[in-house]
């Protein structure tokens, strides 16, 4: 097999699990993104609510009867303290099956550990301490305006709006940074790949310097049909500037940026914008729970709801990291363009979650209708 | 680099196509009884809902509403929020779609409405009356009771649950209830590949509450 082909098939291999992962990631949260209703598409539905086949629908009529399941432990728990084993049990598996379905937690904190080129350990990390805030939101909401202050549903579902947006907007902010960061490592990378090829290369190989030349054309032949000859001049110039800083960089992996002191604290900000918003299925238990005199067991049941979801999205960002890694492995060390696809997947990742953020903050796109309609 | 562009453009697409379908999961559950109200003259004039929200959501709605009696209410406590619930009805057109002979037809907003509080179950009951735009003679009046979302679940009462007010002689009452998934259902659905047609009358017709009336 000559090295021609190998690098070949490594491109092929990386960029079909970048398509995987990318479809993955998108099955993982957009698909069950609800549409806002009286948002941008205002058309008349002309039938049902779109079909939850197969196991999504499975899963929403499990989700669906363990919630209403709650009503009725609650109530028998104010007589039969044992009713709280089964509250927690049902609450544990509402919750799994609850960020099995529905929610854009787990699609942008997925997003996020890839384009930030997390370690499993830390995706697990994230996920738990997302959903344990969005528990601890939903209880001192409930608490303080609810069992407190006595506020009514409308004031809290006001409450609840203005949370949601600062929720959005920060991971719209999170998105933002990660593209500017990432993008800055994906123009480096495809710097480093056009220098060598400008000076034909001593050190390669006739047949490796012949592949990388015809990419090289058709690369510019691209650009020479979208921007004309102007772009192709900017390219040479940038080339020549960026001669020296480039070299250190080329055919190593990136340095890690993100990584070592401080990374917590970016991460903090993820956890936050992903954790901010309650879910409305535990605001509504909570204020139930509080009506039955009950309200401890609410709180339980919530922070056991949180635990389920934690172990979900902690899945699915396994997942997310398994594919990435799965990407570098098979983008190899020796190819360059393996190395750029790779940035190319993180930049992407990053344009995911600042594409959720945004959609969400504008309205497009809801993760769940509020407690209120 | 062209490539990976195109797989970016193509991710995002993704994304949008994908944010565009709905599926959820109800936190709201409304039991339902509706008339469909006629004319003297014989044509449809609107529809008479009267929606039984769950205990939970019922005490989520009235958290913190000020009542003579603790843990109940009357139904003049209770107006204000029966007219904020009615007026936010239209953001998601009344839930109700109509067709008269086979044509849409257009709601418009609630009137004669009330809340009433059952405090033997805990359970709210919202009634309004929805009236149609123009007054439509029907030979077929059909009516689907559904949330796009999701986040609302409706099924029809097991008595009464679809009547006729006021309507010409020899109408009749159809109904399609909301069909529970069987197994032999979820696997043809299964084996449907992924962007085909869902055949009409499966799952997603599921969750839609048809009603039919059928006047000579």
């Amino acid at each position: 097999m000559s090295l021609t082909r190998v690098a070949g098939g490594r491109a092929l291999v990386a960029l079909t699990l970048l398509a995987a992962m990318a479809s993955m990631l998108l099955m993982a949260g957009a698909v069950d993104v609800v549409l806002a209703q009286g948002g941008a598409f205002t058309a008349r539905p002309a039938a049902p609510p779109p079909p939850p086949e197969g196991i999504v629908g499975w899963i929403l009529a499990k989700q669906a009867a363990f919630y209403q399941d709650f009503s009725r432990i609650i109530r028998a728990a104010k007589t039969d303290g044992s009713a709280v084993w089964t509250l927690l049990g049902v609450s544990f598996l509402y919750g799994i099956f609850h960020a099995a379905g529905p929610g854009h937690g787990k699609a942008v904190i997925s997003a996020y550990v890839v384009a930030n080129e997390e370690t499993w350990r830390r995706g697990v990390v994230l996920s738990f301490a997302s959903a344990l805030l969005q528990a601890v939101v939903a209880v001192v909401l409930v608490g303080v305006a609810a069992a407190i202050l006595n506020a009514t549903a409308r004031q809290m579902c006001d409450a609840g709006r203005v949370i949601e947006l600062v929720s959005y907007g920060l991971i719209a902010l999170v998105g933002a940074r990660l593209i500017w960061v990432k993008g800055k490592g994906f123009l480096r990378e495809a710097r480093n790949l056009s220098r060598p090829l400008h000076a034909a290369g001593a050190a390669v190989t006739p047949k490796d310097h012949k592949e990388h030349d015809h990419k090289h054309r058709d690369h510019h032949h691209d650009h020479g049909h979208d921007h004309g000859h102007d772009h192709g001049h900017h390219h040479h110039d940038h080339h020549t500037h960026e001669h020296a800083s480039a070299w250190g960089h080329a055919h190593g992996p990136e340095p890690q940026e993100l990584a070592g002191p401080g990374g917590w604290q970016r991460g903090l900000s993820a956890i936050v914008a992903v954790g901010l918003r309650p879910c409305s299925g535990a605001i509504i238990v909570l204020v139930f729970a509080l009506a039955q005199g009950l309200f401890w067991a609410g709180v339980a049941a919530t922070f056991v709801m949180g635990l389920g979801t934690a172990i979900t999205v902690a899945a699915i960002a396994t997942l997310a990291v398994g594919f990435r890694s799965a990407a570098q492995h098979f983008a190899g060390s020796r190819s360059g363009y393996g190395i750029l696809a790779l940035r190319g997947i993180e930049v992407g990742a990053a344009v995911v979650v600042l594409a959720f953020g945004t959609l969400l903050l504008l309205g497009y796109m809801a993760a769940e209708r509020g407690a209120c309609f | 680099m062209n490539r990976i562009s195109r797989i970016l453009a193509a991710a995002l697409a993704g994304l949008l196509i994908a944010a565009g379908t709905a599926s959820a999961h109800p936190h709201v559950w409304v039991t339902m009884q509706s008339a469909v109200v006629y004319g003297p003259d014989g044509s449809v004039t609107g529809v008479r809902h009267a929606w039984t929200f769950d205990d939970m959501y019922s005490a989520f709605a009235t958290q913190g509403l000020e009542s003579k009696k603790k843990g109940e209410f009357t139904p003049e406590e209770l107006q204000p929020l029966a007219k904020v619930n009615v007026e936010s009805l239209k953001e998601y057109d009344f839930f109700s779609y109509a067709k008269a002979n086979g044509k849409d037809v257009t709601f418009v907003e609630p009137v004669e409405y009330r809340l009433e509080f059952n405090s033997k179950d805990t359970m709210l009951t919202l009634h309004f009356l929805l009236p149609l735009k123009t007054p439509v003679k029907a030979q077929t009046f059909n009516l689907d009771v559904f949330d796009q979302a999701y986040f609302v679940d409706f099924s029809l009462a097991e008595k009464n649950a679809v009547s006729l007010e006021k309507a010409p002689a020899g109408c009749q009452i159809n109904l399609t209830k909301p069909q529970e998934m069987t197994k032999d259902m979820a696997q043809r659905l299964a084996q449907i590949p992924p962007g085909g047609q869902i055949p009409a009358n499966s799952y997603g017709a599921a969750f839609s509450n048809k009603i039919s009336v059928k006047c000579p």
